[in-house]
């Protein structure tokens, strides 16, 4: 009866049938979360669909929209900035892993102002965020920088609107270098702001910035770079005074102990090193250690080595800091460790089909 | 050929079918009108649910509190409250005149020719979805607020006592005076195109008549169109100001997102759809999430209220009637 169909069409059902079966039997992942790498993952994902035909399907709708949704489990991966502690992964049996390290960067709209001429230091930053110096001019802004232009206006603070891993790295920071932040707004996804405006997202925050005048922000650097907005100099806890580039994000991240941080719970603002810039962060996959279906985890799995192993020099491009081989290493051993299947076997490595 | 006749004309079973097709019609009608009731209820008990955590938690407090701290779990929503109404009623106050003079221009000044392009171009801007308004505020009508309006407002009323407090603040383009301003171009095609409607229904004879003893356009607008319409014009009046209160993407963009209450109106705010929009999806803990959900109940109150406060204004008016 076959012959009675199209024999054009019955041969490309079969010619897909056997790639089908030959590559993977998995042709889409589906992931949720941080907005921060969402720049990144997208183009690995292109690169990946390219070279296998497997597409990822992500949804950067935030950090905590990335947890919830594994939580609830319509997605393979959640993928957050804040990384979450390990009481947390053990309650939902989920494990994480870091994928890539960026920094975070505050920006500021002081006309003649270039990128790189503002110096601040972590207290300063956290004063002015905490409304307690409102003007250009203040003395603790005019001392780091003797020889600006400073003009004699209020400071307008612009922040995220929404819960965001952004504010969790930057808040992190100004509760370790304030005492006036740490027992005041303190260190959280979404904390009540003392004092300015809210911007949705990386890009509300980088317009603000960009339509206010005497304006202060902070965003995640590619935002800076892209929008060419004025960066700011930050005072790191060496002393030195370090711009927001990839070789300092890479000093500040070279500090962390993977090794030694459980559930890979570690955070990188204020480390020290002569060239460490002050607010780095990494961006965090969230997986099931027991997945419902094994088989996409694996395939998920696959895209994530994938990236570990080719997507280095993409991650570069758009000012992301990959992880170094040694804690690729560190991760792929948790991988064998803590995900398995239904027999309760590991699914990492892959076993070599055929 | 009225009714009765009609139905003695038909044969008896098809009066019976007529019957019973009545019957499954009026059945059909119930249901729906029903569904709608259902749909109600359904929204308030479960919002209630979703809401009891914080609201047992936190109790009158809720409503009072103007604090907002996701990090000590400490929820309020003053905030919010006063930047929905404030915002809102900004809008109304610049929108319903507005809207009043478009409409009577469009039905009873404009010559004929010029009616059709503005009624026309009316119900396109009401046709643009609010995110595009959101955002023709934040990158056009802002910056030019900034630039040339906030500071001649500060300068000229910043000092004078009550009417200072409405054009105080930083001149940044960004806050509750930005929001209600372009709520009130959204909402003025709602309530001129209800308006229009209805004053185009006005009996001719009733306002040649009044023209015939001498009254002038405004003497006929005022004594004669709007007492005949005012049930349309205040229905669409609350139309826009549902639309205001409950207007989330366009408010989210200009209102600053600022969780304290403003100290004049060109300071940034909150309200509470822009509230929900900005965190739900980054709400982590319980109480977050149902501090967020008891905000959807109090919008769905206050919408209630505004509701039962014109259902009694309509009832005054009417009572007031032939006296």
């Amino acid at each position: 009866m076959r012959f009675t169909i199209n024999k054009a069409l019955v041969t490309a059902v079969a010619a897909l049938s056997i790639w089908g079966s030959a590559t993977a039997a998995v042709d889409q992942i589906d992931g949720a979360g941080a907005t921060f790498p969402y720049p990144v993952y997208s183009k690995w994902a292109q690169a990946y669909k390219n070279k296998t035909g497997v597409q990822l399907n992500y949804q950067a709708i935030g950090s905590g929209g990335g947890i919830k949704q594994i939580e609830a489990k319509t997605v393979d991966f959640g993928a957050s900035d804040a990384p979450l502690k390990k009481e947390e992964l053990d309650k939902n049996g989920l494990m994480q892993f870091p994928m890539v390290m960026g920094g975070v960067v505050p920006v500021v709209n002081i006309k003649g102002m270039k990128a790189g001429e503002l110096k601040l230091d972590g207290k300063t930053l956290a004063e002015i965020y905490a409304g307690k110096i409102k003007k250009w001019n203040a003395p603790a802004i005019k001392k780091l920088n003797p020889n600006a232009n400073l003009p004699d206006q209020q400071i307008t603070v612009v922040h995220r609107s929404d819960g965001s891993g952004t504010t969790w790295i930057f808040t992190s920071y100004l509760t370790k270098v304030s005492d006036v932040w740490a027992n005041g707004p303190g260190h959280a996804k979404a904390v009540s702001w003392p004092t300015g405006v809210g911007g949705k997202g990386n890009q509300g925050v980088a317009s603000y910035v960009d339509r206010i005048k005497n304006s202060i922000g902070y965003v995640e650097y590619a935002y800076a770079l892209q929008n060419k907005m004025a960066y700011v100099q930050l005072k790191n806890k060496a002393g030195n005074f370090v711009e927001p580039t990839a070789s300092n994000f890479q000093a500040a991240a070279s500090n962390a102990d993977w090794q030694n941080a459980p559930g890979f719970y570690e955070v990188l603002t204020d480390q020290p090193g002569d060239k460490s810039w002050p607010i780095t962060g990494a961006s965090f996959i969230l997986m099931y250690k027991q997945p419902k279906n094994p088989q996409v985890a694996q395939a998920v799995l696959k895209f994530f080595d994938w990236s570990y192993a080719n997507g280095d020099q993409m991650a570069n491009e758009l000012d992301y800091v990959p992880m170094p081989d040694n804690v690729v290493k560190l991760v792929q051993q948790k991988w064998q460790d803590q995900i398995q299947g239904n027999n309760g076997q590991a699914i990492w490595p892959p076993q070599q089909q055929q | 050929m009225s009714a009765e006749y009609a139905g003695q004309s038909l044969a008896p079973e098809r009066r019976a079918i007529g019957a019973f097709g009545d019957r499954i019609f009026h059945g059909v009608t119930a249901v729906s009108a029903l569904i709608v009731l259902a749909l109600i209820m359904g929204i308030a008990v479960s919002l209630v649910i979703g809401a009891w955590p914080a609201l047992s938690k936190f109790g009158w407090h809720f409503v009072v509190s103007s604090e907002w701290n996701p990090v000590t779990d400490d929820y309020g929503a003053l905030v919010a409250i006063f930047g929905t109404l404030v915002s809102s009623a900004l809008a109304m106050l610049i929108a319903v005149p507005v809207s009043f003079g478009i409409a009577l221009f469009i039905t009873e000044l404009a010559p004929l020719w010029m009616r059709r392009p503005i009624s026309t171009a009316i119900e396109l801007l009401a046709a643009i979805p609010s995110i595009i308004y959101g955002m023709w505020g934040l990158f056009v009508f802002a910056p030019f607020l900034s630039d040339y309006v906030q500071p001649w407002l500060n300068d000229a009323f910043g000092d004078v006592p009550i009417v200072g407090y409405l054009f105080s603040g930083p001149p940044i383009g960004i806050g509750v005076f930005t929001a209600g301003l372009v709520l009130a171009v959204m909402v003025i095609p709602f309530i001129t195109a209800v308006m229009r409607d209805t004053f185009e229904v006005v009996p001719s004879v009733l306002k040649e008549s009044s023209y015939a003893l001498g009254a002038t356009t405004w003497e006929v607008a005022r004594s004669v169109i709007l007492p005949y319409t005012k049930t349309g014009v205040i229905g669409g009046i609350m139309l826009g100001l549902g639309r205001a209160l409950g207007e989330t993407m366009a408010v989210t963009f200009v209102i600053g997102n600022s969780h304290s209450i403003p100290n004049g109106l060109f300071y940034p705010g909150n309200s509470i759809s822009a509230t929900l929009a900005n965190e739900f999806t980054e709400a982590t803990g319980e109480l977050y999430t149902s501090a967020l959900i008891a905000l959807g109940l109090v919008l769905f109150v206050i919408t209630l209220i505004v509701l039962v406060l014109a259902r009694l204004l309509l009832l005054r008016l009417s009572a007031q009637e032939g006296r």
